[in-house]
């Protein structure tokens, strides 16, 4: 449409032009150039000095040593605590960079020449004789290819190109397996629940009402007859990413059990799963009074004396109970494994839940 | 310094010493007809401009760092028991991935100073981007011809998130490891498909063993190789459509007024490299970032208390906070709402609208020139209202994605600050949308206020009758030129109402489209005001002359009074 770069519709105020320019005393005054040269050498001499610095304290910092900026650090009350290393390799480089920086800049404000220069601007756009001469020879190409005559190549080849698409993509299959879904966890019947830290098992009386503890199953901690762990490594930490509960006591009459999962407790005592069922955070914060479990990451908030109801928060699905007895040892174990799905939801979970329903129905 | 004397260039010494060198490249790529064009380019100056930048320039101080940073770092999931001189953690088991980071904190010398710089890099690059591309949509200067720069802009932003995410899930601490469980709640929440990815990205049930890996490759080669083209290809488009500047005298839209590249442009941008290198650097020294060390190695089964993403997260984060509770099951398939909408669909959104967004915008003005003198946000109210609505949405999602953090610090309940922020997150926008647009057309009133009836020079006239009068004073015409000169005058909406029928009482086929359009233009420039024309000025100045009827003389050095009300010496 526009040959030229217009200038704004209609302007007001006819352009005035350049203003005069305005002299440094640099420019004017060589007693003035000359100081301002040397202030300018001596930054640059001062970076030299602090990378020569950087050097000696890489070499004769121990790396161990802190430094503080107040207070005694044997008393624990002391400010600061940076490692003395760190500090003088990052303070030297980091001055000495910014000497350079601000020398070249000054250079280039008080001495480089300043005169302001313009420059005229050209429309983006091509000549209409350029843009007739591409359009033409894009068709001459294209006419010559024949592609618009020749349907039978063109869309074969067409074909073929897209097809390669299918190798890509079948290439990717073995980055993992096939999903199989959540139903199941490391829980079994009779897995005893233990504490998270030290493996031991856990009795009803070692815990007090409105005292929570988080724990894992008996298996994390099992050895064979070699003395190595059952499970190891990441087969571990998939499993505790489903299988980590917690166990929370609470005055009986203070819990309202749904319907089936009245004798899921022992005693007052509940397991729960620890997985957040909004993304997976492990849950942490219980509110004795209110029975409340919030979890950190979204605050989604589970009511465990009502059977793990979401009452606040983004989570969707009330937080999975474990139902539990005692052993013959009088040891808290499952029952079963979760009769819910553990873990943040995935589009099959409505179907493996059904499932679920089905190998639970009968016992629930 | 300033040498008058004209030397022709063979004689001079640089010319000289540089001929031999210059001609052997040029006699092999012919570059001399690119330089003579590129070498003196000029660029203008404003303090804007800078925050593109710095944005540059961390990037580069990334790339210097990561390098480093892969000399040590061992990418791997594989469990060793850790050996080194960090007591605490001495003998337990993690990954290789987290007892090398350790490793570079600790036993490699300089290697904790190297990591810091690092991270505080990567906040500082996300943040100089964003203000970057504030400055660009404020200022109008993605406008014709320079949309494609804004969507490789755009390109940037978004991969620079997922570039610093990915930086972030390495060291497999128990925050990252955190960070990348919510990565696994979100891919499972995409619909019908989410299993499928999970398994295929995590290599199987999550945490799996190939996870770090993965993001490793990507990280440091898959997107800073493409942050690198886009980052060159961003650069080549701004020395090829040339710099905006503000308006000014001198500065029009066919010209650019600046300094050459070579020296001054070159010395003050190179310099500035140093000094963005040196004040990360500092950064790095003093304040203490990701002490993986206090969080401890991955483990699914815990999780600390008010732990937070970096910063660029928040938003994402917050919406997802905000979120309440949706899961539907259709035909058997569970669609989890409330994780796929705000975490996919939030960004989604964002980034879909910054790009549509000068396309949208050029479609309701039908502007089709180029502009090259920028906008100030006055003078495009609607379009700095969304800005700021848009801002404000953005602040509403950050805040919330440290609700508990504001709880703690002020006492609120935590519950009453997400209600007031899930009403906010809509309600806010529309009062900075209001708020912000009668503040830019009160602006331009008061720019047309001064242009017509001059600047206010706080000189105070008594008149023989005893009323006090302020004197007006014509506006100087460099000042008033600035003010008009990049104001785009408003359309004849009236008229151009789209009919239905013609004359003839043919159907209008495009209406339903042109009268979307036309209520589109009428909303983007409602309330707007046209400045004053060139006969209203000139008539204006001749009537600004003080009692004694002649024009106001205020002596050469009286600068007039700030806007403050302060008057301004030299
Ligand atoms: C645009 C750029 C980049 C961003 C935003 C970014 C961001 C990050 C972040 C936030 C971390 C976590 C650091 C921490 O432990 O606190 C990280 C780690 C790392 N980055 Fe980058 N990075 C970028 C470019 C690069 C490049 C170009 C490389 C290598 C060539 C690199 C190599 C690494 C390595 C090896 C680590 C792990 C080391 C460690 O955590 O100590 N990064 N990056
Ligand atoms: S993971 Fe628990 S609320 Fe999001």
């Amino acid at each position: 449409m526009t040959k030229d770069v217009e200038s704004t519709v209609g302007d007001p105020i006819a352009d005035p032009g350049l203003p005069e320019h305005q002299y440094r005393p640099q420019d004017v005054d060589a007693k003035f150039e000359r100081r301002t040269e040397r202030q300018i050498a001596t930054m640059f001499g001062l970076a030299t000095l602090l990378l020569l610095g950087f050097c000696v304290s890489y070499f004769a910092i121990d790396s161990d040593v802190r430094i503080f900026a107040f207070g005694d650090p044997s008393s624990g009350t002391a400010f600061g605590g940076w490692s003395a290393q760190n500090f003088a390799l990052g303070g030297t480089l980091g001055g000495a960079l910014l000497l350079i920086g601000v020398g070249i800049i000054q250079w280039a404000k008080k001495l480089m020449g300043d005169h302001e220069m313009i420059e005229m601007r050209h429309p983006v756009r091509s000549s209409d004789e350029d843009r007739a001469s591409v359009m033409a020879e894009i068709n001459a190409g294209v006419n010559e290819s024949g592609i618009a005559r020749r349907p039978l190549i063109r869309n074969s080849l067409l074909g073929a190109i897209g097809a390669m698409g299918l190798p890509a993509i079948v290439m990717l299959r073995d980055l993992g397996p096939l999903p199989h879904g959540h139903t199941n966890t490391v829980w079994k019947k009779g897995m005893r629940v233990v504490n998270d830290v030290s493996g031991t098992p856990i009795k009803p009386s070692d815990l007090k009402v409105g005292q929570l503890v988080n724990a894992e199953p008996a298996i994390f901690f099992e050895t064979d007859e070699d003395g190595h762990p059952v499970m190891h490594g990441h087969e571990v930490a998939a499993a505790k990413a489903k299988a980590a509960v917690i166990l929370v006591r609470m005055r009986p009459e203070d819990i309202t059990p749904a319907k089936g999962r009245e004798n899921w407790g022992v005693d007052g005592i509940l397991c729960y799963s620890k997985i957040c069922t909004h993304v997976g955070c492990p849950i942490s914060l219980w509110e004795q009074q209110t029975h409340h479990l919030l979890c950190p990451c979204h605050q989604s908030t589970f009511d465990l004396a009502d059977n793990g109801k979401v009452v606040f928060g983004p989570a969707y699905r009330p937080l999975p109970q474990l139902p539990l007895a005692v052993d013959s040892e009088g040891y808290l174990v499952a029952v079963s494994d979760f009769p819910d799905i553990v873990a943040p939801s995935y589009p099959e979970l409505a179907r493996d839940q059904k499932k679920l329903d089905e190998k639970f129905g009968g016992d629930a | 310094m300033s040498n008058n004397t004209f030397t022709r260039v063979e004689d001079s010494p640089t010319g000289k010493k540089l001929a031999g060198p210059v001609g052997w490249l040029d006699d092999r790529l012919g570059l001399a007809a690119a330089g003579k064009k590129n070498l003196r380019k000029v660029f203008p100056e404003h303090w804007s401009f800078m925050l593109g930048e710095v944005a540059l320039w961390s990037f580069v101080v990334l790339l210097l760092t990561g390098v480093f940073l892969t000399l040590w770092f061992v990418p791997s999931m594989g469990l060793v028991e850790y050996q080194g001189s960090y007591k605490p953690l001495y003998g337990i088991e993690m990954s290789e991935a987290y007892a090398s980071t350790l490793n570079i904190s600790f036993d490699i010398r300089g290697g904790l100073l190297i990591r810091q710089i690092h991270h505080w890099g990567a906040l500082l690059f996300v943040a100089a981007m964003m203000a970057h591309m504030l400055r660009v949509f404020f200022t109008g200067a993605y406008r014709k011809p320079r949309e494609i720069n804004w969507l490789i802009g755009v390109g940037l932003l978004s991969l620079g998130m997922v570039e610093g995410f990915t930086g972030y899930s390495l060291p497999d601490d128990l925050l990252s490891g955190t960070g990348l469980r919510f990565v696994d709640g979100m891919i499972r929440s995409i619909p019908l498909v989410g299993s499928y990815i999970e398994f295929f990205v995590f290599g199987g049930e999550f945490p799996g063993e190939a996870i770090v890996p993965r993001l490793y490759i990507a990280h440091v080669l898959l997107i800073p190789a493409i942050l690198l083209g886009l980052v060159g290809a961003h650069m080549l488009l701004l020395v090829y459509h040339k710099h905006t500047q503000w308006p000014g005298p001198g500065r029009t839209n066919e010209n650019v007024v600046g300094y050459p590249m070579l020296p001054v442009y070159m010395a003050k941008a190179g310099g500035f490299f140093f000094i963005v290198f040196g004040v990360l650097a500092l950064f790095g020294a003093i304040i203490q970032i990701n002490p993986v060390w206090v969080y401890g190695p991955y483990n699914p089964s815990e999780v600390t208390a008010g732990s937070q993403p970096d910063w660029y997260m928040g938003f994402s984060e917050g919406l997802v906070r905000l979120m309440p509770p949706l899961e539907t099951t259709w035909f058997g398939w569970t669609f989890t709402w409330s994780v796929f909408l705000p975490a996919v669909g939030g960004l989604g959104l964002v980034f879909t609208s910054l790009a549509l967004w000068p396309f949208i915008e050029r479609w309701i003005t039908g502007d089709e020139r180029e502009h090259h003198l920028l906008e100030r946000p006055r003078n495009a109210p609607v379009r700095t209202a969304l800005g700021v609505a848009a801002m404000t949405m953005y602040g509403v999602g950050w805040a919330a994605g440290g609700n508990d953090i504001i709880a703690l610090k002020f006492g609120l309940d935590i519950f009453a600050i997400t209600w007031v922020l899930r009403i906010g997150f809509f309600v806010f926008p529309v009062i900075a949308f209001i708020v912000t647009k009668r503040i830019c057309i009160s602006l331009q009133r008061k720019d047309n206020e001064t242009l017509s009836h001059g600047w206010e020079t706080g000189v105070i006239d008594r008149s023989p009758a005893g009323g006090y009068a302020e004197r007006h004073a014509p506006l100087p015409v460099e000042k008033a030129y600035a003010l008009t000169s990049s104001r785009e005058p408003l359309p004849e909406l009236e008229s151009e109402r789209p009919k239905k029928a013609d004359a003839k009482g043919v159907r209008n086929p495009k209406y339903r489209k042109q009268s979307l359009r036309h209520r589109l233009r009428e909303f983007y420039y409602s309330g707007s005001v046209d400045q004053p024309s060139r006969e209203e000025i000139e008539h204006a100045n001749e009537h600004l002359v003080g009692a004694d009827q002649h024009p106001i003389e205020l002596g050469e050095d009286f600068q007039g009074i700030s806007e403050t009300g302060v008057p301004r010496v030299h």
